[in-house]
Order: C-alpha cells, then structure tokens, then sequence
C-alpha cells in the first residue's frame, strides 16, 4: 500500500541516540517539539545549541545539530560568545532549573537585560534532578528533598523564585512564556510558544525564552501519572502559565 | 615608526593587528585601559567588544565564541584571572583556542593594584580543575608584548590550546615607544575543521570537555597530554644575557628580568660577572636548557615578585647540580636594581 501522507514522524533535527531520561520526564517532549520547530523552520543548518549541565547534559547528542556543553549555569554567556561571533545563526541554550535559577542567575539575567538575540528552553521540575533530587530554587514550600527532607522552609530556604515574572521586568526581555506539557493540548500550546521564542531570534527582536514546567517522577517518588497531576495541582499555583512579557506586537 | 604607548594599549593594538576581532572583558586595575582600547578600536575595524557582567560570564562568552573558529581574547588581573579559572579549564578540556593577557597585582585575595609575578603557580601548573596545561609567554618589554600577540595566536590555533600572556602591572601601565607589528592579512585565516557553524551540509559537530565513560575521558586526556608534549618539545623559548662567563647566573621573566638587566651591567662594573637566564615561555618551562647551564655556574639566583614560585621549576631544573639561591619582592613591591645586586654580592662574597 503506498503512503499518502505523513502524519508523524521522527524530526529530522533529533539523532538516532536514544534518550538517558527517566519514564514519566519532560525532557523528552520538549527535546522532540524543539526538533519538530527547527524542522518547521527550516533553520538546522544554521543552528547551534547549548546543553548544560544536568540531566539534560547529554542532549548536545540528542539533536542532530551543531553543539556545546557549557559549565554549570554559563550556558547564557556560551551562547552569547557565539552569536556576537556569529550574528546570522540560531543560538538556543536549554537549561534546567538549578542551572537557570541557581547557579546561572547571573548569566541569565544578564543575557536577557543585554537583549541578547538567543533562545532559552528552561525546565523548571522543582528539583536537581541529575545529582538526586535535591531541593531547587524553584523547590515549592513544603516540599520534601533530600536537602530539605522536611520540608523546604521559607525561614531557613526562602521563597520558590519564579524566573519568568523577574526576567520579564528587563526591558531586554522580548518574548516569555510559561507552558506545561502535561496534555495533548499543553504540548500544542508549548510548540506555539517554543516556535514563536525562535522566530523572535530569526528576526533579531531580542531575548525569548519558554519556561516548561515538567515533572521529575524518579526523584519526586511518583508515578508518571501521579507526578503530571502534582504539578497541575500544585507547581501550577506557585508557577503560573502564561505569557510574561510580549514585545513582538507589530514586528511579527 | 614608534609610537608612545602604554603597555595595555600596546598589547590590545597588537591583538588586532593579528586578526584578533571579538574581546571580552571586565574591568579591573590595572589592566582597565586594555578593555578601554578594546571598546574604542574594535568598532572601528568592524569587530566585536562586549563588555560582561563578571570575568565568570567573560570566560564563558570567550568560550562561545572559541567554538566558532575564531580569534578571541580577553584581558583581566588577578583577582578576574582567578574567577576565569572554572572556563579555562573547561576551554582547555573542550581544546578551545583563546588568548588571555593577565596583567598581574599583588595578592592574595584582594590585595592591592601594583605590579607582582604571584600568578605563576595559578597560570603554570593549573589554576582550574583536571590535567591541563596552557602555555605562559612572559614578555619582559611592552615592545616584546606587543610583537608577542601574533604568535599567541598562532600557538592557540595551532595546537587548540589556550594561551596566556602574563605580564605585571609594571609592563601594563608604563609607556614606551612601540614598533607595532605587522597587519596580519585575515585570508590568512580559515575556518577550523572542528568550528561550531551550524551544520550546513555537513555532519554535525560537537566540542564539549565531557565524557562519562572514564574509558572514553581518558583517551581524551591522553590526546590532550600527547599536545602538551609536542609543545615542550617545540615551542621552549628564552633568552640568555651574559651567561657565558658568569660566575652567578640569575633566572628571571618578566619585568624582574628586565631590572636585572640593569643589575647585571652594574655588577659587571663592579667586577661582578653576573649573567641572565630569563625563560621566554613559562610553560613549557624551559627545563632542559637550564639543567645544562646549571652544570657551569656554581651559583644561580631565582628573582621574582613573588615568594618564590618560578624557584620550585628552578629547582626541578637544575636538580642540585648549582646552588640555588632566592631574592623575592611580592605584594606589588617591585626591587631596585640596588637590593638585587646587594642580593647577588651576599652570594658571591
């Protein structure tokens, strides 16, 4: 029977390298909807990524483009270095939580301030993931880690920083966006949202970024599905989905 | 034709001139006025200045931009240098080509903003994490530093290994006439067959400083040691001054090298035969030649702005086959010709 019509397939911007990620994790979703907005974009040739470390150390491998590994939180800064080098190149970072919001406060804030023409994929899963399920920045009150194993408290940890709202009080900050992937529905708006943050960087308006919140099912000791409903049911509150700050009307 | 410049002004001209066009850098004395030359000059020559937001991001934009092929430096003091170490190594294990110009002051921590030589330990044996090495020019005159930044270059693409230009704050904020060098011509250049450019056409590539399968890492590391000895056995350089019939010959790099210059036509007025081994690269230290003329002098006399850490490669040199003897000044207290040579005559007397 001959085919018709494609209705899926693997995009061609990910490598046949199999994934490292646990049943139940984000990372996978979000790594194919980036590979599917490339693909759509027709911008593989021409872009280069920036893993960083974490879980997502590896997925320098995983996509089938040009890419780095940057130290822990500097993945910014790398990516800064080489689209002032190279100023007609797709340059995305995708970092995780205790490298975006902990470590790389610094370089993140800076990148966006500066209006950096880079892309930036954040996964806020609440936890270190890589290193065991430490207690985040984003860590919500109560919650329990294996640094905080009775709960992150606010007197001694804290507040849970939500690095969309203040990254979007920079007027460099030209796209930000919130998302989840935890429906069929959620994974089509978060593709929206990805692919508007690269066409941002295509037509050199500035500093976009989309933060996925995702779940961690190893380390927050639940099943997949338990895990997609406790971070409807609770990150949501903490971290709400939305768009911070829009600077394209009128450009795009 | 000469021109009147200062050291930093020097070196940044001499970086453009070859091919040098993206800077990143921090402020700090006493090398501020490099990143100043830097901001002026390079968009007049269509390059990039950014200026970051601490040395840790500057190391991280330097090795942003490494990856894509390019020449690129950066220039700090002490206290910076000791930020960038966690890049440095990370460019030296994903081998990066990059040059970095450390215009040393005195330590440690925050010390002062005069003139040391302390960051010999930091910039030889590996101020960073892991089995790496850079190389180390000591220029001893801003004339040496500025006709020096076309062969760190050179050195960094050649064996994809960064490349450090370590001067004090003597040789960055005094003036002199320079020769300038030539322009290089930027055909010259071509893009690396490991550059990260967007994979147009081509198969992808990846540079990173990382692999989990210590099997894996450790053909890395020897790929990295088997470099690190191709450049000690090629890229040694130092000078000798009036070694040949010196009772007491004295090692020193930099602007210490520079003073005994003086002292060693002191000493030779005063019926002293004294000579100058001064090491060109720091590493690779010139051990060899060292050891050779250590076998012919009874006495050799380490000077440095520091308490003594050039002595340890001094020492591994000449493996007690001369006395070694040490004169140090640190903390941004430069020596006098005069407290050299009274250094020189406790030995000789």
């Amino acid at each position: 029977m001959a085919i018709d019509k494609i209705v899926a397939q693997m995009p061609k911007s990910l490598s046949k390298v199999e994934f490292s990620y646990c049943p139940g994790c984000h990372h996978g979703i979000v790594h194919r909807i980036i590979a599917e907005v490339i693909d759509e974009l027709g911008i593989a040739s021409k872009t280069i990524m920036v893993a960083p470390v974490g879980c997502s150390v590896f997925a320098y491998n995983f996509f089938d483009l040009d890419g780095t590994v940057a130290a822990h939180g500097r993945a910014p800064a790398v990516a800064t270095g080489m689209k002032r080098s190279l100023p007609d190149r797709i340059i995305f970072t995708y970092q995780g939580d205790g490298d975006l919001a902990s470590i790389g406060t610094a370089e993140i804030v800076h990148a966006a301030n500066r209006g950096e023409n880079i892309t930036t994929i954040f996964i806020n899963n609440a936890v270190y993931g890589m290193t065991g399920g430490q207690m985040a920045p984003t860590t919500l009150l109560g919650q329990k880690t294996t640094t905080s194993p009775y709960g992150r408290d606010a007197k001694a940890n804290g507040y849970p920083i939500r690095m969309s709202e203040m990254l979007s009080t920079l007027d460099g900050s030209t796209y930000i966006e919130r998302t989840m992937v935890t429906t069929p529905q959620n994974v089509i708006k978060t593709k929206a949202a990805i692919k508007k943050a690269f066409q941002v960087q295509l037509k050199g308006l500035g500093f976009s970024m989309i933060e996925v919140l995702s779940t961690c099912p190893t380390n927050w000791g639940m099943t997949p599905i338990e895990s997609m409903k406790w971070l409807e049911d609770n990150m949501t509150k903490t971290f709400p989905l939305g768009v911070f700050v829009d600077r394209t009307k009128g450009l795009m | 034709m000469k021109m009147l410049m200062k050291g930093t002004e020097a070196i940044a001209e001499a970086a453009v001139r070859a091919g040098c066009r993206l800077y990143f850098g921090y402020p700090i004395t006493p090398q501020s006025e490099l990143t100043e030359y830097m901001a002026k000059r390079m968009p007049e020559v269509k390059g990039t200045f950014l200026q970051s937001e601490s040395e840790v991001a500057t190391v991280n934009m330097l090795y942003g931009a490494a990856c894509t092929g390019r020449k690129v430096m950066t220039s700090t003091s002490s206290p910076g240098f000791s930020l960038m170490q966690e890049g440095i190594s990370y460019m030296a294990g994903a081998e990066l080509p990059a040059v970095f110009i450390n215009v040393m002051r005195g330590g440690p921590g925050l010390g002062d903003i005069q003139p040391s030589q302390s960051d010999y330990f930091q910039s030889t044996k590996g101020g960073g994490h892991g089995d790496y090495r850079m190389i180390v020019l000591a220029p001893h005159t801003l004339q040496e530093a500025a006709s020096m930044m076309n062969e760190a270059f050179e050195l960094a693409f050649k064996y994809r290994m960064l490349v450090t230009v370590l001067v004090d704050g003597m040789i960055g904020q005094m003036m002199e006439p320079v020769e300038l060098p030539e322009w290089t011509k930027p055909e010259e250049f071509e893009e690396p067959y490991w550059a990260l450019t967007g994979a147009n056409g081509r198969k992808p590539r990846k540079v990173t400083s990382f692999d989990l399968d210590p099997y894996e890492l450790e053909k890395m590391n020897l790929r990295y040691q088997e470099t690190y000895k191709k450049v000690a056995q090629n890229e040694v350089k130092y000078e000798e001054f009036k070694i040949e019939d010196a009772e007491i010959t004295v090692v020193a790099y930099g602007t210490t090298a520079r003073i005994v210059k003086t002292v060693v036509d002191y000493a030779r007025k005063s019926g002293i035969k004294v000579g100058l081994f001064r090491p060109i690269t720091l590493w690779p230290f010139p051990y060899d030649r060292l050891s050779e003329i250590s076998k012919n002098v009874k006495n050799i006399l380490t000077v440095e702005m520091s308490y003594g850490q050039m002595l340890e490669d001094v020492k591994l040199a000449v493996l007690g086959k001369s006395n070694v003897h040490f004169y140090g000044r640190s903390a941004g207290v430069v020596p006098t010709p005069v407290e050299i040579l009274d250094a020189i005559k406790k030995i000789v007397r």
